[in-house]
């Protein structure tokens, strides 16, 4: 091996990359554009469903309560009705999706009963997301309940016959406010990397194939080993780079909790990087144009990864057979070790197997990857 | 092992699916030589060219380069090896240094001389003042200028050129050239395949190609003394017609149409040129002239090979 070719196919392939839009794009712009596609797109929760109030009575506890209701940030106000109709109309024209009716005799009946009742409608057009957006509500009210429990308390002594004096505890771990954002964000990050650096350097032996430069490239000394890790570092240092972003994103713009060491969040993301460049390349060296490898390499990281890595569909709830077939799947690995990193700050030895599985597949891929590449034309 | 010789070949074969590209073609390349494969498109020139450089297996045969088996070890050839293939090979999103520094360092060219060197071949090759240029911006004769360059920034002992002046300026073909014989001086062995039959002449010894098959391989002298006959040029102002008019004359061996004139190869030039004349006369088409001529390398590689005439 010749460290001077090595540095030399590397220094010319940070100038191809650094005047190709295409790659540029796929390296820079991609990773950003499927953060912000997958980050949000795809959640499990809802946040500020729209909520029209109408609140008959406007009282201070009233107004309490419709406080509690955009507080919780799982709502927010998008209008304030004094009819029926209204509720009616606001729905038809998607003003809001839920509607807040307190009516007129609210503070009053609570006050003497210790309970009172208030009406939340919803438009259940999207079952999913009403389901959801009534469990909030539910929780809300609980919450003006309960807050309303403890002034009672402190007024007559004893606890009204009411929902507020309801004592369940619960407690979530790991993702305590269950927030499915948590255990998506770790996946996203993953698939992005998987995605990304597979096609970047999918296109980088195809692109010498394709361009005719490959004929004169095989006619020099350089070795095939030498021509991967060359091609394949300055891809590498790129990938380090869309990984710091995404996962600062998670961190920071996400704000999912991070409880485990940067430092093996580092070593754990580099070696998935090697096997997913490897990947690409493998694919590269084996497809000798541009559009057909970077295909492929779409077709081999996004399908497999986003069904079966556990990044929105759980692996444990799928038959034993598709389950064996997931353990092929790399990302898989990584998507654990990540959600590990991230939600539980498991260690390197705690993660072992993951790590293992990774460690196996970077020495194989790159194994292949430099043995697939033949310095000859036929 | 010929001391002298720096590429033997043996019994070459070479086929891609049912087409038989390179058919038992055998040579041996003296050191210090501009050897030239001749021929149209089609007759083998790259596949020989590829697999001397080591990038295409023949399926049987040997080859070697510089005493290095190349079919056994193709690696150990490739630091004494040039190869410029015949599209470009070089990088166009890449600028004329970046392209010759690239090269420069694969072939692990010392940095002082890589600079000297640099300087010397593109100074010689009229591309000095384009060294900041992306190499996809420039001219097609300068590309191949500067795939020469990259070609000799190592100094090799064997210059393999698959066709290097295809569409290249006839300003820039010269300076190829002058590169190319200075090379020579300094013991290169240079080795080309080209379809023009004008810079064939310029080779030291020449392989005349066709379907596969060396048919002759000589010096341009030689092989023009080995054309049989004579060649008359007649110039006239329908060369179509005389050619058509000629096709079976007696005495009359080849026929080939040369722009304004057809080069017509008889048994003896002195003794039908009169005879022409008049048969041409009798079907009144004007001639111009007619006169003996010395033949080029395309008039013999008609005659000998016969078929198509190159360009």
């Amino acid at each position: 091996m010749n460290l001077r070719r090595i540095l030399a196919i590397a220094y010319k392939e940070t100038l191809q990359v650094w005047r190709d839009p295409r790659s540029l794009a796929i390296a820079l712009l991609m990773p950003l554009m499927q953060m912000v596609l997958l980050g949000y797109g795809i959640s499990l929760d809802i946040k500020h469903v729209p909520l029209c109030i109408y609140d008959q009575e406007n009282s201070q506890t009233s107004r309490e309560m419709v406080q509690d209701f955009t507080a919780s940030g799982w709502f927010r106000t998008t209008a304030i009705l004094n009819s029926d109709h209204g509720v009616r109309a606001a729905m038809d024209d998607g003003t809001c999706i839920g509607a807040l009716v307190i009516p007129v005799s609210f503070s009053r009946v609570l006050a003497q009963t210790g309970q009172a009742e208030v009406q939340a409608i919803f438009d259940g057009t999207d079952a999913n997301t009403t389901n959801i957006a009534s469990g909030y509500a539910q929780g809300v009210i609980a919450q003006t309940a309960a807050t309303f429990a403890s002034r009672w308390d402190a007024q007559h002594g004893v606890r009204p016959p009411t929902a507020g004096s309801i004592g369940l505890q619960s407690r979530v771990w790991f993702n305590e406010t269950l927030d499915s954002r948590n255990f998506i964000i770790p996946g996203v990050v993953a698939i992005i990397l998987a995605l990304v650096g597979a096609q970047l350097t999918s296109l980088t032996v195809a692109r010498e194939w394709e361009r005719g430069t490959m004929e004169q490239l095989i006619s020099t000394p350089v070795t095939s080993t030498e021509l991967m890790i060359g091609k394949l570092s300055p891809y590498f240092v790129i990938g380090l780079l869309d990984a710091a972003f995404c996962l600062l994103a998670a961190a920071f713009w996400f704000e999912v909790p991070f409880r485990g060491s940067v430092f093996t969040l580092i070593l754990t993301t580099a070696l998935f990087g090697v096997v997913v460049m490897g990947i690409g390349y493998l694919l590269s060296v084996r497809i000798h144009n541009q559009l057909g490898a970077s295909q492929i390499a779409l077709m081999v990281t996004m399908l497999p990864i986003a069904m079966l890595s556990g990044y929105t569909f759980p692996l444990d709830q799928m038959p034993a057979s598709i389950r064996a077939i997931s353990l092929l799947v790399y990302a898989r690995y990584y998507v654990t070790i990540l959600r590990d990193e991230f939600l539980k700050g498991s260690s390197l030895t705690e993660m072992a197997s993951s790590v293992a599985a990774l460690l196996l597949y970077a020495v194989a891929v790159l194994w292949l990857a430099a043995r697939a590449f033949r310095k000859r034309l036929d | 092992m010929n001391n002298g010789a720096a590429v033997i070949a043996q019994n070459l074969v070479r086929s891609f699916g049912a087409t038989a590209a390179v058919s038992d073609v055998s040579f041996s390349i003296q050191r210090g030589e501009i050897f030239g494969f001749a021929g149209p498109d089609g007759a083998g020139k790259t596949t020989v060219m590829r697999m001397l450089a080591g990038v295409l297996r023949p399926d049987s045969g040997g080859i070697a380069v510089e005493g290095i088996d190349v079919i056994a070890n193709p690696e150990g050839i490739k630091s004494l090896l040039s190869y410029m293939p015949q599209r470009f090979g070089l990088y166009e999103d890449l600028t004329v240094a970046e392209n010759i520094f690239f090269y420069a360092e694969l072939f692990s060219v010392p940095r002082k001389i890589r600079l000297a060197r640099a300087r010397e071949l593109l100074e010689a090759a009229g591309l000095s003042p384009f060294q900041k240029r992306l190499a996809g911006q420039l001219s097609g004769g300068m590309k191949q200028k500067l795939g020469l360059v990259c070609a000799l920034i190592h100094t090799p002992s064997v210059l393999l050129l698959d066709e290097p002046t295809t569409g290249v300026d006839p300003v820039s073909r010269r300076d190829f050239w002058a590169i190319l014989y200075n090379l020579r001086e300094s013991g290169v062995t240079i080795v080309l395949s080209t379809a023009y039959m004008d810079e064939a002449e310029r080779c030291s010894r020449l392989a005349l190609m066709d379907a596969g098959k060396i048919h002759y391989c000589d010096t341009p002298a030689r092989l023009k003394q080995a054309m049989p006959g004579m060649l008359l040029a007649i110039t006239a102002a329908d060369p179509r017609a005389v050619r058509a008019a000629l096709a079976d004359a007696p005495g009359v061996l080849g026929l080939l149409l040369m722009g304004d004139r057809v080069n017509v190869r008889v048994d003896d030039a002195a003794r039908r040129a009169p005879e022409l004349r008049a048969r041409l006369d009798a079907q009144n088409i004007a001639v111009t002239g007619i006169s003996r001529i010395e033949p080029a390398i395309e008039d013999v590689f008609v005659a000998l090979v016969g078929g198509g005439a190159p360009a």
